[in-house]
């Protein structure tokens, strides 16, 4: 009598795990966050590093207290990643504590009260950005100014240690307002566009050298990063074609009946957070529909509620909410919209009978000649 | 002030609902047809008193009016479960649900004394044999009530797992849950 | 352009690791010596098992048959070489259960004495109905591991009046060649038993699908044909599971086969391109299907290449033949790798659907621990039958088999490329074939309730029956003993 149990095929596999995709995440996430510490300096680093650690810590106190062992969930990197994310979309400047909250939130809260991966219906660092933002709103919109390393402006290692850790003596001096919060301000004080955005650069919007989140200022490194995990095969293209595209086609819509109140869609493109959103919080495969029309239809819907909110909404920013909104719409998507099953029409009956008709007829038709 | 309007609001939301509900409670309501005789259809109906109570019918009788679970039958199995789930209309949770080992009864031809105890309690007529000869257990009409059990004086009756050949061996369930996933 | 729309018509699939280089290049290997003893097993197809007609102790001849088939669908079994008969008994079948089969076991004597059968030195002179007589009384199946009586099939195709015979020549599973080797070495043979397929179907016209990565085999293929305009031969990209009948048959139709149907319901059948030799052998030279050309490959194996072997040659004999390492053997696969069965134990015969011998390392084999889903819709993309892998898998791993049929578990066919893609390395192709096997299951239960139902009603009947006579009686005997009270009180 045989006591091993059979082995089920395929015997063959392909070499794509759960690391090696968080891996090349990061590895696209590399530019745009190095270029985000160069122009921040000290204090974005230690906050990096300050969100990097308490996520890591806050999931291993969860696979603890759940008693389960924390070494191989560690090891997927997801913890990591969701830390990475979240520090990437928080101001430079902001308090040390801003990135623990933030990632005790996208840890416990986001994900492991659902179940740990894979079962989380709303994106964990686009979670904890959100509460982030509507509890400390005045932290959260603190944006640097840049102040590139090896610089005069730059603060050193101590001044960066003080910033993170004691908070800015001085804040006015040394922040300022994003593109689009500068944009929303002076639309608020009825400045129409050509006068607020006087002495505003296309290209050094695109390249980063702006206000902004610690690695959301670049579009084009971000861009650059996305391309790599599309090249890679971790992301497919729906979603951030569609998001970047609805975005591109409203915001030029719009921009052409009034160019004094609409910003162009360069400008929309051109802002990181749109970017980074597309091809990395969008894309997340736990909280994004599983079908290629699913995913249109996601992506779609994010850069209309992304454009809507920007543009009508309270915040400057509004990927976060929108994002979060079309997160909790992913399970009615997914429901709907399922693939054709080979031999069935799209309701799920068998295509038998036109063909049995069709057959028939033609076998009439034979007989008939 | 703005608070006072928030829960005036509220509160009175809650109440028109509420009331939709009552009425809706008392007009809509769906007169439930006995389900009993359709739950009985289902069940094996060897009356192996398995589920604790005497019967198929007291037992499809305890499940209509909620009293049972619709994991009572073990010779049902999981799949007896899921079609008393979708009769009654309820949700089950059958992720921890260990199917029934089902076991059949076998004569140990050393000890039998062809006693005729055994087939003659036998629901199905499933053991063949004749006064002062060796009964057999004929295994395609075993349901594995183990009445015949109980009442061999000899104890050669007991109870076997069904042989397995290449016609009814299946795959086994994988063993499950991912090393880091929520029990 | 045509490519390109072509292209669209696939639907899903993947790229797998082919690991063919070792074995496309060379021969076929004739020289592997004739085994003492055979197994040939008595059920090497789908349907009833073949009958024996030979008994324990009888000397056969090389083709004799050995068992005749049973019922409409079911297959001969003949005598790979000459010898005795050592028994007819239960025997490990080439399954991952490893359990016993009926099986004639064959002591060979190495004469290898023959004697051929009909043979039709032109076969297109025949009835349509002979050709399929003949092909059945050879025992032709299947040899792309459907094992399906080829027979049975050339009949449906003549009763169904197709328009088009496809011939597989995809192999799309990774390390095996034979269809490659054959393809290269007998093309010629191969279109001859594609033009009396065609002859025995009554059908004009034959399309041979052959993947882009067998370029020699295409050449072959080419030129064999060239003087058959009705028979052409198409490359096809590669792409696990191309070899798939109904992706095969949209790929170069473009027509889908309904759920539940039949190829002959669009008008094609699909034969593999070992059959059509197969076919070939058996027609020409009344040759019965006695060997077949078998992959051996693998990470453990030092000479992987191919080789014809006798069926019913134990699977071990072969790897050895091979030099193969056990030490460093993983796991043994029959079949390929996406879909074949591992082997629990190598001693088991080489039957006519054994299309490769994979030796395995474990590195070959490595499957990382299994991870939580992170809903990657990977399984869903590469899905050839468009569903949803990962929610019948919940579904299933929840006990809730009736949901999964729901969202088309019935539709899967275990090509296993869901699997293959998981990240997550979640053995969704097990949970499909666990589901399908336990409502199988499920199904004999039913009819086994019912029929305990009839067998209870019955019996309650007859209780019935007995406490009536036995009431009849007691009164019977009561009024019996009243009567003589009576006549005793007169008296």
């Amino acid at each position: 009598m045989l006591t091993i149990k059979p082995t089920s095929g395929p015997h063959t596999g392909s070499e794509t795990g759960v690391g090696s995709i968080m891996r090349q995440v990061i590895y696209a996430l590399l530019p745009a966050t190095a270029f985000g510490l160069y122009l921040f300096g000290w204090p974005a680093v230690n906050l990096l590093v300050v969100t990097l650690f308490a996520s890591l810590l806050f999931e291993t106190l969860c696979l603890k207290l759940a008693g389960r062992p924390s070494i191989p969930t560690l090891k997927d990197g997801s913890a990591l990643l969701t830390g990475w994310l979240l520090a990437m979309t928080l101001p430079p400047w902001a308090p040390w504590w801003i990135g623990v909250i933030g990632a005790g939130i996208a840890i416990v809260l986001g994900k492991q009260v659902y179940g740990g991966l894979g079962q989380n219906l709303f994106n964990p660092a686009m979670l904890a950005r959100v509460v982030l933002l509507i509890s400390f709103p005045l932290e959260m919109t603190t944006w640097a100014d840049v102040t590139p390393w090896l610089t005069e402006s730059a603060p050193d290692f101590n001044a960066g240690l003080t910033i993170t850790f004691a908070g800015l003596s001085n804040p006015d001096a040394v922040t300022g307002a994003t593109l689009l919060g500068h944009v929303k301000t002076e639309w608020l004080q009825k400045h129409p566009l050509s006068e607020s955005l006087s002495d505003f650069c296309t290209l050094k919007m695109w390249l980063g050298m702006t206000r902004g989140s610690l690695g959301e200022t670049s579009a084009l490194l971000l861009f650059a990063g996305g391309m790599w995990l599309l090249l890679k095969k971790i992301i497919t293209w729906p979603i951030p074609v569609s998001m970047l595209a609805s975005v591109a086609v409203i915001s030029g819509l719009f921009h052409v009946l009034d160019s004094e109140r609409y910003l162009s869609p360069v400008m929309h493109l051109g802002s990181g957070a749109l970017m980074c959103a597309a091809f990395f919080i969008a894309t997340d495969y736990v909280t994004s529909p599983n079908t290629p029309l699913g995913q249109i239809i996601f992506g779609s819907l994010c850069g209309l509620l992304i454009y809507m909110l920007r543009t009508w909404g309270g915040y400057p920013e509004g990927a976060g909410f929108a994002i979060l909104l079309m997160n909790s719409l992913t399970p009615l998507i997914d429901h709907y919209v399922k693939p054709r099953i080979q031999g069935r029409d799209r309701r799920g009956r068998p295509l038998e009978e036109n063909m049995l008709k069709g057959e028939r007829g033609k076998r009439k038709e034979e007989r008939g000649n | 002030m703005y608070v006072l309007s928030a829960i005036a609001s509220l509160a009175t939301l809650g109440l028109v609902l509420g009331w939709i509900l009552a009425v809706a409670a008392k007009y809509l309501k769906v007169e439930s047809n006995p389900v009993v005789q359709e739950l009985e259809a289902l069940m094996p109906g060897s009356q192996c008193g398995q589920c604790g109570f005497p019967g198929c019918k007291p037992a499809a009788e305890a499940l209509a009016k909620g009293e049972a679970p619709v994991t009572l039958c073990p010779p049902g199995g999981s799949a007896l479960a899921e079609q008393f789930a979708a009769l009654l209309g309820v949700t089950v949770d059958l992720s921890g649900f260990e199917e029934p080992e089902i076991l059949i009864a076998k004569v140990s031809e050393a000890t039998c004394t062809g006693c005729t105890r055994c087939f003659k309690v036998c629901p199905t007529d499933a053991i063949v044999g004749a006064p002062k000869q060796i009964h057999t257990v004929v295994a395609d009409a075993c349901i594995g009530c183990r009445k015949c059990v109980d009442v061999c004086p000899t104890e050669c009756l007991q109870m076997h797992r069904p042989e397995v050949t290449l016609r009814n061996w299946r795959w086994h369930k994988p063993s499950g849950q991912p090393a880091g996933a929520a029990a | 352009m045509i490519a390109l729309l072509q292209s669209l018509r696939i639907r899903g699939g993947i790229h797998v690791k082919e690991h063919k280089q070792a074995t496309t290049g060379q021969v076929i290997d004739d020289t592997f010596p004739l085994p003492e003893r055979l197994y040939i097993p008595l059920q090497q197809h789908v349907g009833k098992p073949a009958e024996p007609v030979v008994r324990v102790g009888d000397t056969v001849f090389k083709g004799q048959l050995l068992a005749h088939s049973q019922g409409l669908i079911s297959a001969p079994v003949h005598a790979p070489s000459s010898g005795k008969i050592a028994d007819i008994a239960e025997y490990p079948a080439p399954h991952p259960s490893a359990l016993p089969i009926r099986t004639v076991f064959l002591d060979t004597d190495g004469k290898e004495t023959g004697q051929s059968g009909e043979s039709a030195p032109d076969p297109f002179m025949l009835d349509p109905e002979e050709i399929s007589l003949r092909v059945a009384s050879a025992g032709v199946v299947g040899m792309g591991g459907a094992t399906f009586p080829s027979a049975v099939k050339l009949n449906l195709g003549r009763q169904n009046k197709i328009h088009t015979l496809l011939i597989n020549g995809g192999e799309c599973e990774p390390y095996l060649t034979c269809d490659d080797r054959l393809m290269q070495e007998n093309a010629a043979e191969i279109v001859d038993g594609i033009r009396i397929m065609l002859h025995g179907m009554e059908t004009g016209r034959a399309m041979v699908g052959i993947e882009d990565n067998k370029p020699a085999a295409l050449r072959a293929m080419r030129t064999a044909a060239n003087l058959h305009p009705n028979i052409e031969i198409c490359k096809i990209p590669t792409r696990y599971p191309m070899g798939w009948d109904r992706q095969l048959i949209r790929y170069l139709t473009g027509k889908e086969v309904p759920a539940g149907g039949r190829s002959t319901d669009v008008g094609v059948l699909m034969h593999n391109v070992a059959t059509a030799y197969a076919i070939h052998q058996a027609i020409r030279f009344g040759r019965p299907l006695i060997d077949r050309v078998v992959t051996v490959a693998g990470g453990a194996v030092a000479n992987p290449k191919n080789v014809r072997v006798p069926i019913g040659t134990l699977i071990s004999e072969v790897l050895a033949f091979c030099g193969v390492d056990e030490t460093r053997t993983g796991r043994w696969v029959m079949g390929g790798p996406m879909m074949g069965e591992a082997l629990p134990i190598a001693d088991v015969p080489v039957v006519k659907a054994t299309s490769g011998v994979l030796a395995l390392t474990e590195a070959e084999t490595k499957q990382d621990e299994e991870q939580p889903c992170i809903r990657c819709a990977r399984c869903i993309s590469v899905c050839p039958a468009g569903l949803l892998p990962v929610d019948m898998a919940n579904r299933i791993r929840n006990n809730r088999l009736e949901a999964a049929v729901d969202i088309g578990l019935k539709d899967c066919i275990s090509c296993g490329s869901c699997s293959y893609v998981c990240p997550s390395n979640i053995p969704l192709v097990h949970y499909f074939k666990y589901a399908a096997g336990e409502l199988a299951a499920r199904q004999q239960a039913q009819h086994k309730s019912e029929q305990t139902k009839k067998l209870i009603a019955e019996r309650n009947k007859r209780m019935e029956r007995i406490e009536r006579q036995k009431a009849e009686e007691l009164a019977m005997a009561r009024a019996t003993k009243e009567r003589s009270d009576q006549a005793d009180t007169a008296v």
